[in-house]
């Protein structure tokens, strides 16, 4: 048998990514089955799932709602989609603004002399790998009524004799906002900053001697070179945006809910199962949607796995 | 050269956002040495005293330890203790699998034509695509599901029934990580000379001799960095430890979160700044030994 199994290539190969691919069936496959299976049934009053077919998860989703002020048997409730669409609007800013900060940044490490080029990207590492709840904390400490940044402030305007009331910045959309750009710069960083290195100097020079200005060389050069590093960054930022809830949760208190928040809390608080698995379903279904039209149209760059 | 290399726009905004990611950081580590037990304003140093510690309300007006006072109650605390002989215990099982059955699929997918090869592939990508949140709800809802079955046909009862714990912890950590060791092995033998293995097999090695004598060393650095790539990746996940952990299983970042929406002492900054210090050595270290490397090729 075993001399069979020498001759026999394609089993060889099969045998060889059988634990993987068992580890992928049943932890992947399985589990994205069952929340599909699981979101069309019904929660039982001691919070189980009884296995039905209805759609009645995905209508309270979409606004369909039982529970009405006017003793009317169905109405119209906004809540969820207000939630889903404060979510999609948050990764679409959180996306915006963390390729306005990590470009530069990327840009002049890229072209940073190489001795120190090492140095400069080990500070960016440093937070990277430092703890995403870590990360949120310190947060946290930063932005409370008696935190570091009213201090600063505080003492900048009594220089100045102004008189200073300390901004209420924590449980914000705001605070929020600047947590998912903190945990998630990194990650736009190092593509942009593969995608930068990877460009011939001598482009640049092509680029002089033809006539074009600073301005002209970044925007008809430099820009669309590195598009695949901002089109990798952007994969690897908006889709956990979408999902994390740390952030809202620490940052924005009972303020900010997200989808995250609202998936966590069925599974644990509110034991409905069959209404979070409907919902986390919807929230794939977005961001496969926008993953897909966006590499659709910008392709899918390679820089992905290098970070 | 380059007309933008030293453009100060770009150099402004690199200062800024260079302190934009550290300002949090020395924030968090300064708190650390907080004399005030509440840790809402910085109430100065701790100072030090040979006999016990002393405290007038909500401050440390003395300690053994000094400064350091927090540091020295985070060594006695047994709860981050055991966290985090869990979070080492998760993060090496999970990897020393997941970088086994990662390097296997790897030669698989690289070196081998069989019929499920489209959907390995296509599967290792589901990890990326998709949240986290959504794997890790999907994934409780399989072990509660499958346990729940289990306990009743088995007929377990108290103790002996099947719950969520270090195993399930280890076995999902190992499910997110595979695809990326994986990944990063498939890229190294992409660029891989066949003509060294050709070699070897002309000089009469078999192919066992001929793996472990020149594949496997060739290949060994994109091992090590995917392996490194799953050691970082289970000892930071929060989202899937936070669905599949139990009573017994908890992680560091779960214990940090945990105390966020209780009462915070500088214990948990003295906890942060021990984990930031930790990771900053780790990847010096892996930077002198990266430049090492390279000096030598």
């Amino acid at each position: 048998m075993l001399q069979r199994l020498r001759e026999n290539k394609s089993a060889q190969g099969t045998l060889l990514a059988l634990p993987t691919m068992f580890w992928m069936f049943a932890l992947l496959i399985i589990p994205l089955l069952l929340t599909l299976i699981i979101s069309f049934g019904r929660r039982s009053p001691d919070g189980d799932v009884i296995y039905t077919f209805t759609l009645d998860n995905y209508a309270r989703l979409l606004g369909y709602s039982t529970d009405c002020d006017n003793g009317a048997s169905a109405c119209f409730n906004s809540l969820y989609l207000q939630i889903l669409w404060r979510s999609i609007s948050l990764a679409f800013n959180t996306t915006f603004w963390v390729i306005l900060l990590a470009y530069p940044l990327a840009y002049f490490i890229a072209r940073a002399n190489p001795k120190r080029r090492n140095m400069f990207l080990f500070l960016v590492l440093i937070p990277l790998w430092t703890n995403f709840v870590i990360r949120v904390y310190a947060w946290m400490m930063l932005l409370r009524k008696e935190g570091a940044i009213n201090i600063v402030i505080g003492s900048i305007a009594s220089l100045f004799d102004i008189p200073f009331q300390p901004l209420e910045m924590l449980y914000t959309p705001g605070a929020v906002l600047i947590g998912m750009v903190y945990e998630f710069l990194p990650f736009m960083i190092l593509p942009i900053f593969t995608s930068l290195e990877k460009i011939d100097t001598s482009l640049y020079e092509a680029a002089a001697d033809l006539g074009a200005n600073g301005i002209k060389t970044f925007l008809r050069v430099t820009l669309p070179l590195s598009m695949p590093g901002v089109v990798a960054g952007t994969i690897l930022v908006f889709i956990p945006v979408m999902g994390t809830f740390i952030v809202s949760d620490i940052l924005g208190g009972r303020q900010v809910i997200l989808v995250g928040n609202l998936i966590q809390r069925q599974f644990l608080d509110a034991r409905d199962p069959t209404f979070g698995s409907a919902a986390s379903l919807i929230l794939m279904i977005m961001t496969l949607i926008v993953t897909y039209f966006y590499t659709r149209k910008f392709g899918f760059g390679e820089e992905i796995v290098v970070a | 050269m380059n007309p933008f290399r030293r453009h100060p726009i770009i150099q402004v905004a690199t200062i800024l956002v260079y302190i934009f990611l550290y300002a949090p950081i020395v924030v968090l580590i300064l708190y650390s040495f907080n004399a005030s037990r509440t840790n809402v304003t910085f109430e100065g140093f701790i100072p030090r005293v040979s006999e016990r510690v002393e405290m007038q309300g909500s401050m440390v007006q003395a300690s053994p330890c000094g400064a350091f006072h927090w540091f020295c109650e985070l060594s006695k605390n047994d709860d981050v203790i055991e966290a985090a002989g869990n979070t080492l215990t998760i993060a090496f099982t999970s990897t020393l699998i997941s970088t086994i059955i990662g390097t296997m699929a790897a030669l698989a997918l690289q070196r081998y034509e069989f019929k499920l090869k489209p959907f390995s592939q296509v599967s290792l990508y589901i990890p990326i695509v998709i949240p986290e949140i959504v794997m890790g709800i999907g994934i409780l809802t399989l072990f509660s599901q499958l346990f729940g079955l289990l306990n009743g046909a088995l007929g377990l009862t108290g103790d002996s029934r099947l719950s969520l714990g270090l195993g399930t912890v280890i076995v999902s950590h190992i499910a997110f990580s595979v695809p990326f060791v994986t990944l990063v092995v498939q890229a190294r033998l992409q660029g891989f000379d066949k003509s060294y293995e050709e070699a070897a097999m002309d000089l009469g090695a078999n192919e066992w001799t001929t793996f472990r004598r020149v594949t496997f060393p060739m290949i060994l650095p994109g091992i090590l960095s995917g392996g490194l790539l799953a050691f970082t990746l289970s000892l930071d996940d929060f989202v899937i430890t936070f669905f599949t952990n139990g009573p017994g299983s908890t992680t560091l970042p779960i214990y940090v979160y945990g105390l966020l929406r209780k009462i915070i002492t500088p214990q948990v900054n003295a906890l942060s700044t021990v984990w930031i210090l930790t990771v900053f050595i780790a990847v010096l270290l892996l930077q002198v030994l990266q430049s090492r490397e390279q000096k030598q090729t």
